[in-house]
């Protein structure tokens, strides 16, 4: 065999390992999204959305889960995403050349990926040890600091995206700093701040670990936020595990009903930020 | 016009004066409150530090250092270690890479260089989506559908084929349960791969093409520019994006809990159940009763974080590193 | 150079007398450089630069890229302090007021020497938020006031009836021309006493330039304007008097007819017969 054809049959070889591995990898994901639409869709009915979370043996829904859900998320990011917001404001604009700056976007980062069960842990040791019970608010808190994160990080990027041409001009009218600010900037920006948004309430309302040891979990009705409160998650979690075969159908159907929630978060931030960038 | 313009100028002047001041307070506010808020993000990691020492002190301060390498996990006797948990976090994430890492090369190489143009986009961002799904999702197909088919299909394949051959022959040891490292490190790898592949994808797209055109021109087949000059070019940064992965991997709870089996052993077989440290928190710390038991718990997430937060600390390094080498 | 025939009061001196020193050719300075200096980090720019801006009146800045011409301009509204590592030395002075003194409250001196730019940057709002914007932050008017006000800037900036129909769209959806127009409107709408242009015709067609360059004829009426211009048959139709500047250096200051008819420096000749830049 000359060298040119060993050296072609090496690089065919390689090549098509890359392909075998995104067939492999495709087929892997598709695999499990095609598991979660099977077993989600059979398990999924009226009762689901309208009965409370059953005892064991017994049918019932995911209504406590799913709305003990919704107000963590929703109080989670009413706490955490202006945080996020005025910090990732600092980074771009007053205090973009500064070392301040540079410290805070390593630590953020790093925050971005930290375990998630850690942070549950901090949130446990500073509210739920010093409170004496689990409560919604603890939980709350703790999606609070995953939001922090990631509403950081865009809003820094998409104020950074903002012409500098832009702000001049602001300045030039005389207006001050935090009026060319709050009115320019964030306008121009708006697309890819509530992008932001969007990736941040997607992020935390699947996440269990945080959960598990501050808003615990409750097999009731509760709305009251200084009890504990049950969540999709982690229902979900505490139901799959259990040998009962209604439960780990309910579990199915809330692994669906997160996932879809996740999927038409992320596309409908993706979309408003590919309009963004096309503009 | 003129005449309207120079009143203007002497009326605008004083109103102009007085607003100017109103805003300097506000102005000023606003400074504040968006630096403290920064500051706070500080603030956040060093109270996630502080109360993790403060909260797993009592159980450091009884076992000391032995509490790394002890394997002792009894509660009724109150005797911790952390070692089996440490092995375990390490060994799934460590397996985890070798699976996802050359598939998630694999990806980013196809995307950038084989794939069809149409198809580029669908798949990248296809991609990206299931790098958001939920990881509980992860955990519960795990164990509903994958380990019943690992336990009927490649344990007792892997078991009986290495059977005669020296230290696979305990690397896979029986019988198989289905659960355990080996299955946790697959999810866990699933689980990585669209992060590994879709930075990857970014990475290489850093190289300018004039690059690869150059290679090109002398002669070089695809593979070899991708070994020879992409490879090279992008090499921390590809670093990096493993290190991000492997960040995940390790503080990763909800897809391994559902599937490692918690138990607090160092097996020789990665057939066998194990536990993480985040499989072990989440599995323990509502039930755990008696103060050393909780501390304990927190002790491990204190050793996750340290862990992790180095894993993470250098990959950001290494990610920044690429990004300058773009700019320039 | 100095023909302190008027007080620098400017726009604030009686109308009549201020216009018959106008006709009669009397200048006074509005703005006066002197010795300035400009370093981005250790690279200094601007030598030592001294060049005065007369009362109504346009002055062209001209000269090769790089040659500091913006950079003049930005330091007139202390726009340079938005970035770490420029800083300016020396004296410019607006109405006898140091405008470099770190004491002065920026704000106010950008309200009085307003800026427009090289590329047109209407805010992201509508046509009208646009020019009420900035209005609103410095003065409470009703809703015919800022009507009134908003129509009288569009009006100066010679694009009402381009824009009186559709005020409600937004800013971006304008030509390019327009989109300068709508700046220019912007500025004026907060009522400066100098204006600052830096290249406001580079992004444009030759119809919208004319139009500006019209506009800008108009303008002189009421305002002092600076104008940084890489046309030198721009300067020509629009200045009175014309800085050449070269290396950072000012180079030659004049009359603009004597400018370019009558250089006395070799290297403004060189330069206007078009021998380098």
């Amino acid at each position: 065999m000359s060298l040119a054809t060993a050296r072609k049959l090496r690089s065919s070889l390689a090549m098509a390992a890359c392909v075998a591995s995104a067939a492999l990898g495709i087929a892997a994901l598709t695999i499990i999204l095609g598991a979660l639409l099977w077993n989600g869709f059979s398990s999924l009915n009226l009762a689901v959305f309208t009965q409370m979370t059953p005892p064991p043996g017994a049918a019932g829904g995911l209504l406590n889960a799913i709305v003990g859900s919704l107000i963590m998320t929703v109080l989670g990011v009413a706490i955490g995403a202006p945080l996020g917001l005025f910090a990732g404001t600092y980074m771009a604009e007053y205090g973009r050349y500064s070392r301040v700056t540079a410290v805070v976007r390593f630590i953020n980062d790093i925050l971005l990926s930290a375990p998630s069960i850690v942070i549950g842990l901090f949130v446990y040791e500073i509210t739920v040890l010093q409170m004496g019970h689990f409560s919604a608010y603890a939980g709350a808190l703790a999606l609070s600091l995953l939001v922090v994160p990631v509403v950081v990080r865009t809003t820094e990027d998409m104020l950074n995206l903002v012409p500098g041409s832009l702000r001049e001009a602001a300045t030039a009218l005389g207006l001050p700093r935090s009026l060319i600010i709050r009115h320019v900037a964030y306008k121009a920006a708006r697309a890819g701040l509530i992008t932001g948004l969007l990736l941040a309430v997607a992020r935390v309302s699947g996440e269990t670990a945080p959960l598990l040891f501050t808003a615990l979990n409750n097999q009731f009705w509760s709305t009251n936020l200084n009890a504990p409160m049950s969540s999709l998650p982690v229902v979900i979690f505490q139901f799959a595990m259990s040998p009962y075969k209604d439960w780990q159908n309910l579990a199915w159907a809330g692994a669906l009903l997160i996932t879809a929630a996740v999927l038409a978060l992320s596309i409908t931030a993706r979309i408003l930020g590919a309009q963004k960038t096309s503009k | 016009m003129t005449e309207a313009v120079l009143s203007d100028h002497v009326k605008a002047g004083g109103a102009r004066a007085r607003a100017l001041k109103g805003f300097k307070l506000g102005d000023v506010a606003f400074h504040v409150v968006t630096k403290s808020s920064a500051i706070a993000v500080l603030l956040l990691l060093g109270g996630v530090i502080v109360s993790l020492i403060h909260g797993s002190a009592p159980a450091l301060g009884q076992f000391g250092f032995a509490f790394l390498t002890s394997q002792a996990w009894n509660p009724v006797t109150e005797q911790f270690g952390a070692a089996p948990a440490i092995y375990g976090t390490l060994v799934t994430s460590f397996l985890a890479l070798l699976i996802a890492a050359p598939m998630g090369f694999g990806i980013a190489v196809f995307l950038t260089e084989l794939c069809p143009h149409v198809l580029r986009r669908p798949i990248g961002v296809a991609i990206e989506l299931l790098a958001g799904i939920p990881s509980i999702i992860y955990g519960i197909w795990g164990m509903f559908i994958l380990a019943p088919v690992l336990q009927a299909t490649l344990q007792p394949w892997l078991i009986a084929g290495f059977a005669d051959v020296p230290v696979l022959n305990d690397l896979f040891a029986g019988p198989p349960y289905g659960i355990g490292i080996a299955t946790a490190s697959i999810i866990l790898a699933i689980m990585i791969l669209p992060l590994i592949a879709s930075i990857s994808r970014d990475v290489f797209e850093t190289v300018p093409p004039v690059l690869k055109e150059a290679a090109y021109g002398i002669g070089c087949t695809k593979w070899e520019v991708m070994r020879s000059i992409v490879a090279p070019y992008t090499g921390v940064g590809l670093v990096g994006g493993v290190m991000l992965a492997l960040g995940r991997a390790l503080g990763e709870t909800m897809a391994v809990t559902f599937v490692i089996g918690n138990a607090h052993k160092i097996h020789a077989s990665i057939l066998g159940p194990g536990t993480t440290i985040s499989a072990t928190i989440a599995n323990e710390f509502t039930e755990a009763d008696g103060a050393m038991y909780t501390s304990s718990l927190i002790a491990l997430g204190l050793v996750l974080f340290i862990i992790t937060f180095f894993v993470l600390a250098a990959s950001r390094l290494l990610l920044a590193r690429i990004k300058r080498q773009e700019g320039r | 150079m100095n023909e302190n025939s008027v007080p620098s009061d400017g726009p604030l001196v009686a109308d009549a007398g201020a216009y018959a020193a106008l006709a009669s050719g009397a200048k006074s300075e509005k703005m006066s450089i002197r010795k300035l200096d400009f370093f981005y980090g250790d690279n200094r720019a601007l030598k030592s630069v001294n060049v005065p801006l007369y009362d109504r009146r346009v002055t062209a800045f001209i000269g090769p890229s790089g040659c500091g011409k913006s950079t003049l301009l930005r330091v007139l509204n202390r726009m340079y302090d938005l970035y770490p590592g420029q800083r300016a030395e020396g004296e410019v002075l607006l109405d006898g007021e140091n405008v470099l003194d770190p004491r002065l409250d920026l704000n106010a001196l950008r309200a009085r020497v307003g800026m427009v730019f090289q590329k047109p940057t209407p805010f992201p709002m509508t046509i009208y938020e646009n020019i009420a914007f900035g209005v609103r932050l410095y003065e409470k008017l009703s809703k015919t006031e800022m009507d009134e006000r908003v129509e009288r800037a569009l009006r100066g900036a010679a694009i009402w009836d381009e824009v009186k129909d559709k005020l409600n769209a937004s800013g971006l959806s304008l030509s390019g021309g327009q989109q300068q127009r709508l700046c220019i409107a912007r500025t004026v709408a907060i009522q400066p006493e100098v204006i600052l242009f830096d290249e406001p015709c580079s992004a444009l067609d030759p119809i919208s330039t004319a139009k500006i360059e019209e506009l800008i004829d108009e303008l002189r009426l009421d305002y002092t304007i600076a104008i940084v211009t890489h046309n030198m048959q721009q300067a020509v139709r629009v200045s009175q008097h014309t800085a050449f500047m070269y290396l950072g250096e000012m180079v030659e200051f004049g009359e603009t007819d004597q400018i370019f008819t009558a250089p006395k420096e070799p290297r403004t000749q060189d330069y206007i017969t078009g021998r380098f830049g």
